[in-house]
């Protein structure tokens, strides 16, 4: 089992702690003694707090570390794993990489599309699903592959429509609610 | 002081060791086009426009942010050069949504004069009409993101200048952007002191003074220079 | 090639634990081997986590070490663990019947994609457990950091890396020997080492699993080069997307200060080394190495131009080596054995190993370590198996997005740096994606460059505005829509982006689009649309998604 990109973050903040993790914001930026280099740390860590990085947490990280609230801003926005916005319940990612690419992953992209009615790499999606392309998981021996809520997903059969909506099925992802 | 000796255009010039490939050129007599290059803030080489081709062959170099070298022997308007200046001039044109006519900085517009010295009265490629928007909640200036070129020039200013650090860039590639705070809308960032500085760099009608209209911008782009070599070498020559 | 092995216990059974396995159900089986393994107390039996087993495509994979040799299975679900431990046991009848039942899981170690392999970088991964240091150590790691702190000057470190001929495995192959001495050779005062482990092409996993696998490798590598250039602070720079690898390299980095590897006085010497791991955040571009040098410092990944290379002004503008994973693991193995030792393998201008992965349209998907200047035909079509439905190779992609696509008429080139570049294409970091008939090669050079705009930091003009155009420019071709116009605008454009670009990014983002203009132009030129009338719609076959497949005869 992997984890997706989006929620990475969370595994490798996990990952660091040593000790228990922080329970506040100024913890996490006091563990890092304020040093302007830990900034990308420190987001990571708040990004696990709140699931994402709502502008007052930005607002407090950029007034404990000293740092411009532009310099805090522009770092949140450049790195793509960063969420500015709540994420949504459920979130899944379809790789895009070339291997993936040329075992049909844009297809799979676009059946995930229709299949949960949500526009790729819209991060509000249908309100509960959201779909994300990822450049490459690493997983190219496996595929087409997709993360759903942090489970990768491998083989996928984009040739056999049918047998590719059971493994979607079984991957926990609703079909479109029948009229 | 040790001084460097190199050639452009085949020209000896001799400038102080340290200088930059464009200081140089200046030394030559020769003029480079440049856009986010600013006497006074630190080069970041991002408009393309000063590479200049080294005669040894290899990449090409841009002159703001390169350090002259003894010895070297650079070519500045090799017919490749001029090809390729104009096309990112095009480029420029075509990302952004700049209509001269309108704009506050009409006859005063470094973007406009770059176009015309390399010769740009159309792009060939397509305009992208982006979907950008104004920030006029300044009192006394505004921000008009459609004819932002990113040259980071107000960035730099505000940072290395005035130290407010009021801007920065954020997201990326083509979605960059210049935000104020934390993309806030600039009358809101307490951090701005209302200096003008960054209006007074732009080298567009995207920052500018909120009594001014069409064709009335007077920048002063000079004023970087200035007020650095008065902070760091106690010289004043802004009387 | 003598590597150190730890007294072999008799019996066996490695389960790789890396990410791709794992995915495909390999901790379900770990979990069942150890309940069955529990449950009849079987004695002399192992049952041990490992990395990596190359043929990833095949995932689970265990390997069942005996006396009798080593016989490796694949996809093995987890019912089939006891069959598993029966066979592992002693020869009787019930191993006899427990092999028999396994004998469709059973893979041929025989098969060129194992036998052609010479592991050097990957020489214990699937063998150590990649959780512990007494395992690694056991089977010779820091050995050679021990024996070069005790024995060896900088110089003569550094002069063993030069005679070895490596190059940079992170896709330049900048000569590593020069790059140390480069940053040993600047005026005194403190240095940094750095590792690039932000693999970020598209179908490329050696780094990876690397780092799964053999984390202790890499840090006895980066150790010896600290030691080499004088430098006594480290950091490894990992993508946030390879959790498994960063969760084991931080258990290692933990384990190594703890065993005094690292820390202050190594080994009784007066060298001082920490490490740290620096977790990315999503942005390809900080695999370029000014990028990824302003994100160590908490700063938007924006690439500065160089000079100063960061082996004169780097980390806080102190000097810095910056390797990959792959440069600094190959390290151990050539202090150990020699620099001429490593120099006898590969090609003249291409010395030693090299790791691809190899995915895509091929059989067997996995990790190949192999000597430099291995035919590319051999890799894809021995090793790999060639296309899974048994039709013609049509390409072959390396290099990822800064690479290009090399076609079947050249399968026949030698794998080293200068072969690639000189068919457009380049070495890269090593991952190989194979292309069957039905790949379109415009659709290609689209995902590519949509892929630079998607990754592009937008700090120069021809980056960030370029590629933009680029892939408008490209939809036109993929949707039959272009004229003859559009094709000497994208030529020209590639070029400028190419030469006027800042960072290596831009300036290869046009690559993949120069390589399959040059090899597969008629693609283009039959996508353009005809003047004079309109194109029948059925003269490619549009796939379900609206892109183009291939064409119709």
């Amino acid at each position: 089992m992997t984890v997706t990109p989006a929620s990475a973050a969370t595994t490798t903040a996990t990952a660091t702690a040593t000790t228990a993790a922080p329970a506040s914001l100024a913890q996490v930026v006091r563990r890092h003694g304020a040093r302007a280099d830990a900034l990308i740390e420190v987001l990571h860590q708040v990004q696990e707090l709140h699931g994402y990085l709502p502008p007052e947490a930005l607002r407090e990280v950029a007034t404990l570390m000293r740092l411009p609230l532009s310099r805090v801003y522009g770092v949140a926005s450049f790195y793509h794993l960063f969420r500015l916005e709540p994420p949504t319940a459920h979130r899944c990612a379809v790789c895009l990489g070339t291997a993936c690419f040329v075992r049909g992953g844009a297809q799979l992209a676009r059946r995930l599309e229709s299949r949960l009615g949500v526009e790729l790499d819209d991060p509000a999606g249908n309100g509960t699903w959201a779909v994300q392309h990822v450049s490459c998981l690493g997983a190219c021996g496996q595929a087409p592959v997709v993360v759903v809520d942090g489970v990768l997903v491998t083989k996928l059969p984009v040739d056999q429509p049918e047998e590719l909506e059971e493994r979607l099925d079984a991957a926990g992802l609703p079909r479109p609610a029948t009229a | 002081m040790s001084v460097v000796t190199l050639r452009v255009n085949g020209q000896e010039v001799a400038v102080p060791a340290g200088a930059s490939l464009l200081e140089a050129a200046r030394a030559a007599g020769v003029e480079l086009p440049t856009l986010c290059h600013l006497e006074g803030l630190t080069p970041v080489g991002a408009c393309r426009l000063c590479l200049v081709a080294p005669e040894a062959g290899g990449r090409l170099l841009p002159a703001c942010a390169t350090e002259a070298a003894e010895g070297m022997a650079i070519r500045t308007d090799t017919e490749e050069l001029q090809r390729y200046r104009r096309m990112a001039v095009e480029l420029f044109f075509a990302e952004g949504n700049h209509v001269c006519a309108f704009c506050v900085a009409n006859g005063d517009c470094e973007l406009q004069d770059v176009a015309v010295a390399v010769g740009m009265d159309h792009s060939r490629f397509p305009y992208r009409y982006p979907h950008r928007h104004v920030d006029a909640s300044h009192p006394q200036f505004a921000l008009d993101h459609h004819r932002c070129i990113l040259c980071t020039r107000c960035v730099r200013v505000c940072d290395e200048i005035e130290g407010a650090h009021v801007w920065d860039v954020a997201m990326r590639g083509s979605q960059c952007t210049i935000i104020a705070g934390l993309d806030e809308p600039w009358g809101d960032v307490e951090a701005c002191t209302s200096c003008g500085k960054c209006v007074d760099v732009c080298p567009t009608g995207a920052l500018f003074r909120k009594e001014d209209t069409t064709a009335e911008k007077h920048p002063h782009a000079e004023r970087a220079e200035l007020l650095r070599r008065a902070r760091e070498q106690h010289q004043w020559s802004n009387q | 090639m003598p590597v150190p092995q730890p007294e072999s216990p008799a019996r066996q059974l490695r389960c790789c634990g890396a990410s791709g396995c794992r995915s495909a159900g390999g901790d379900a089986l770990l979990a069942a081997l150890r309940t069955a393994c529990d449950a009849d107390a079987t004695e002399g039996l192992t049952i041990k986590p490992v990395g990596c087993l190359r043929l990833c495509g095949r995932g689970p994979l265990v390997a069942c070490d005996g006396p009798e040799g080593t016989r490796l299975y694949g996809a093995v679900p987890p019912e089939r663990a006891a069959d598993l431990l029966a066979a592992a046991r002693e020869q009787g009848a019930e191993a006899g019947g427990a092999r028999a039942a396994l004998e469709s899981h059973r893979l041929d170690l025989e098969h060129p994609f194992f036998r052609l392999q010479r592991p050097v970088v990957l020489e214990t991964c699937g063998q150590v457990d990649p959780e512990s240091i007494d395992d690694a150590l056991a089977h010779g790691a820091y050995g050679q950091l021990r024996r070069v702190l005790a024995e060896l000057t900088p110089k003569q470190v550094r002069d063993e890396v030069r005679r070895s001929g490596l190059r940079g495995r992170g896709g330049a192959g900048y000569p590593t020997g020069l790059k140390w001495d480069t940053v040993a050779l600047q005026p005194p005062g403190p240095r940094t080492v750095v590792c690039n482990a932000d693999e970020g092409d598209p179908g490329a996993f050696m780094d990876r699993s690397v780092l799964e696998s053999d984390p202790h490798r890499l840090i006895e590598g980066m150790a010896i080069a600290a030691y080499a250039v004088g430098a006594d602070r480290g950091y490894v720079y990992v993508r946030a997307e390879y959790p498994l690898a960063i969760e084991r390299l931080r258990l290692a980095l933990q384990q190594a200060r703890r065993k005094g590897v690292l820390g202050r006085g190594i080994f009784g010497s007066d060298f001082s080394l920490t490490i740290e791991v620096r977790v990315g955040a999503g942005a390809y571009v900080c695999g370029e190495e000014t990028a990824l040098l302003l994100s160590i410092q908490g700063q938007r990944g924006m690439p500065r131009p160089r000079p100063p290379y960061p082996a004169q002004s780097g980390l806080w503008g102190a000097p810095t080596l910056i390797n990959n994973v792959e440069t600094f693991s190959a390290v151990p193995a050539i202090l150990r054995e020699g620099g001429d030792w490593y120099a006898a393998m590969g090609t003249e201008g291409s010395r030693g190993t090299k790791v691809f992965a190899l995915s895509g349209a091929v059989r067997h998907t996995g990790l190949v370590e192999v000597p430099m200047g291995m035919p590319l035909r051999t890799v894809v079509e021995e090793m790999g198996g060639g296309v899974p439905d048994g039709s013609a190779v049509k390409a072959v992609q390396t290099g990822g997005p800064s690479g290009g696509c090399i076609p079947e008429e050249r399968l026949d080139t030698p794998v080293d740096y200068e072969s690639l570049l000189q068919l457009g294409s380049m070495m890269g970091s090593g991952g190989m994606v194979v292309m069957g008939e039905t790949t379109s090669m415009p659709v290609v050079a689209r995902h590519f460059m949509r892929f630079s705009v998607n990754e592009s930091c937008g700090k120069c003009v021809p980056c960030r505005a370029g590629t933009v155009q680029l892939a408008e420019l490209l939809d036109r071709f993929v949707e039959h829509r272009a004229e003859a116009a559009d094709l000497e605008r994208l030529e020209e454009l590639c070029g400028m982006v190419r030469a006027t670009s800042l960072c290596g990014l831009g300036q290869a983002a046009p690559n993949p689009v120069l390589s399959t203009l040059r090899w597969f132009r008629h693609e283009y030129e039959a996508a353009l649309r005809e003047p004079s009338h309109c194109e029948p719609p059925d003269t490619c076959t549009v796939g379900p998604d609206g892109e183009t497949r291939g064409y119709a005869p």
